[in-house]
């Protein structure tokens, strides 16, 4: 499942946790440089590509008409994939997703689906009849630890910038994509007694535990997933709250909210 | 599909299954409902129905699972096609992969799995009936069906959610809560209280979220009762009688050699005393020193010999009562096993349920 790491990385990484520090250098609390592009796939309704440190995750939203659900006849449809493509590590291989793909799939889906992030009754075309299915799909294309903060953020910057191919069906002209909330993703990492943000793909490998929190701009939370086999306790949950209400708080002003202004 | 209702909680604080805020639904556990499992559960909670079985450890495959240093816990959670209004396809779906994922995490830290290289401890959750938190509900089914299964286990896992409803922060969902709550929090945590599976979806802020959790881990409690009921009914009665005599000796054995010779504790104690008394005279007034004080009359080596006599005596009465006590333990230990051996052939004479015939057999149907 995870990637192999010597005990003599572990042991280093370990230590250097004890005395307040990390491998690269980072404060515990410090996320890795990010590079956030939109727009860069035309045929796409909306994209995005995020670089964390040397994570490369690229988003591409598709919208295409359907069917609602018999229970939310006016609403669209949020549908999220993410895929761990090959080219991406080498311990990923072709096939059906795997567990964890899926696990994160549906965290980011959660984010974006339980924030509100996307208005979704404007979604509707008929009731009942037809409406826009909008269709995430993650592409990781390079491992460096943390895929779901870089899909995360990846997934909304693209929603941001998503038109609604209004004209394509004759429905009248494009608009965007109607937003009501930027929910961010920040993940947590437990190594020995140290919480850490934004853990990198060694560290994601030494840890046993961590968990990613989705929070809206009131500081709320929308999501939370608790991932690996170590337990925690209260408080360190409400310690990983903190900290990642925080820095979602830091990402959003500095990467997405400039998005918004684009409109 | 029902409309939402205008309120899901009263003026008078109570929610539309009649429960406060802080209370659970009733919950119903029978164990050891399936002959041919190691272990299992049928668990009723709420209108939740849910049956688990446990396998193992036995042999890990496909072999490349094994792993050299540990068991392998594979964890399934299964829905019925039946067990949902609009039928669920059969197999496994995105959510069922991930609850899986989850709950099998919620288990790792207490499963001793190191004690089992190169095997496979498989869980098998079946949901026949959902109604609200089927993945907390199978967790806790799970924790007896591992323990009836004899896994060693650190502790039980219990689970519970908790959820904002109109507003307020309730515990343990419905169905209708569910659907038309602002969110669901499920929980898992350990005896010690430690959280070993964290999920939230909808909108908390960090002081609901602190409120929630004073009302889990209170659930977690009640529930952690319940699970410990079931297993004392289960394992605790029959044993009863065949314990009761061989302790009662080993309390009066003790209890004999504390009063003829207090400062002797242990047996290697003892036996370095009869050793010295036997070989050296002289190293004899030593061990006695303690008795002169007890008996101030004592004062010719005879005396001191006779003294020291008895606590060879002594000595070996304790070494024998600490024999003696390992083999009651071997003793008990057996009986334990013969009659956990024996429940499962009798399929258990203490049932808590009211219809065992049905559970089991729906048990096999759904297989």
């Amino acid at each position: 499942m995870s990637e192999i790491i010597t005990t003599l990385k572990k042991d280093y990484i370990y230590n250097l946790m004890i005395k307040g520090k990390r491998q690269d250098g980072r404060g515990f609390k410090d996320f890795r440089d990010i590079k956030l592009e939109t727009n860069i796939i035309s045929k796409a309704e909306g994209s995005a590509k995020v670089t964390l440190g040397e994570t490369q995750v690229l988003v591409g939203v598709k919208l295409q008409t359907g069917t609602p659900f018999p229970d939310s006849q006016d609403e669209g449809v949020i549908i999220t994939n993410l895929e761990l493509n090959p080219i991406a590590s080498p311990e990923f291989e072709p096939g059906p997703p795997r567990e964890d793909a899926i696990e994160m799939a549906r965290v980011v889906d959660r984010g974006i689906r339980e924030s509100g992030a996307i208005d979704i009754k404007k979604l509707c075309i008929t009731v009942g009849e037809s409406v826009w299915i909008v269709f995430i799909d993650v592409h990781v294309l390079n491992d460096d630890g943390n895929l779901i903060d870089a899909s995360c953020l990846a997934a909304i910057a693209a929603l941001m910038t998503t038109v609604v191919p209004n004209e394509q069906q004759g429905i009248g002209t494009n608009v965007p994509l109607a937003m009501k909330e930027i929910p961010v993703g920040v993940t947590v990492a437990k190594i020995g007694s140290k919480l850490i943000v934004d853990p990198s793909l060694d560290e994601e490998a030494v840890c046993e535990t961590k968990m990613t929190i989705v929070s809206s701009s009131d500081g709320s939370v929308a999501g939370m997933q608790k991932m690996g086999s170590a337990p925690l306790t209260e408080a360190e949950v409400m310690e990983a709250i903190d900290m990642a209400c925080e820095k979602a708080a830091e990402l959003r002003e500095l990467y997405l909210e400039e998005l918004v202004k684009q409109e | 599909m029902n409309d939402k209702p205008n309120k899901l909680i009263t003026d008078d604080g109570l929610r539309l299954d009649g429960r406060r805020a802080d209370e659970i639904r009733p919950m119903k556990i029978e164990i050891g409902v399936l002959s041919r499992a190691d272990g299992s559960c049928y668990l009723e909670w709420g209108r939740n129905k849910i049956l688990v079985g446990v396998f193992g450890p036995r042999e890990a495959h496909p072999r490349r699972l094994q792993r050299a240093d540990a068991a392998v816990i594979r964890y399934r959670y299964n829905m019925a096609s039946f067990s949902v209004e609009d039928r669920a396809r059969p197999g496994p779906s995105r959510r069922s992969i991930e609850i899986s994922k989850v709950s099998r995490e919620a288990f790792e830290p207490v499963i001793m799995a190191e004690l089992y290289p190169k095997t496979a401890i498989d869980i098998f959750v079946e949901i026949l009936q959902a109604d609200a938190g089927t993945r907390t509900a199978a967790i806790n089914a799970s924790s007896i069906a591992l323990a009836d299964a004899g896994i060693p286990m650190k502790g039980l896992v219990t689970s519970c959610a908790f959820g904002k409803v109109d507003g307020q922060i309730v515990l343990d969902l419905n169905k209708e809560e569910d659907n038309y709550g602002e969110a669901d929090f499920p929980v898992a945590m350990t005896q010690d209280g430690e959280i070993t599976l964290l999920q939230m979806d909808g909108h908390l802020t960090p002081e609901e979220i602190k409120k929630g959790f004073e009302l889990v881990k209170k659930g977690c409690k009640e529930i952690l009762e319940i699970q410990q009921t079931v297993l004392r009914k289960k394992f605790e009665t029959p044993v009863e009688e065949p314990e009761a005599e061989p302790e009662a000796k080993i309390v009066d054995t003790e209890s004999e050699a504390a009063e003829t010779e207090p400062s002797l504790e242990y047996a290697p104690e003892a036996a370095a005393v009869e050793e010295t008394i036997e070989e050296a005279e002289e190293l004899e007034a030593e061990p006695s020193e303690e008795v002169t004080e007890t008996v101030p009359e004592a004062e010719e080596l005879e005396e001191i010999v006779k003294e020291a006599e008895v606590e060879v005596v002594d000595g070996e009465a304790i070494e024998e009562a600490i024999e003696a006590e390992t083999e009651e333990e071997a003793i008990e230990a057996e009986t334990e096993e013969e009659a956990i051996e024996a429940e499962d052939e009798s399929k258990g004479p203490w049932k808590v349920v009211k219809d065992p015939s049905e559970s089991g057999s729906r048990g096999e149907n759904d297989e």
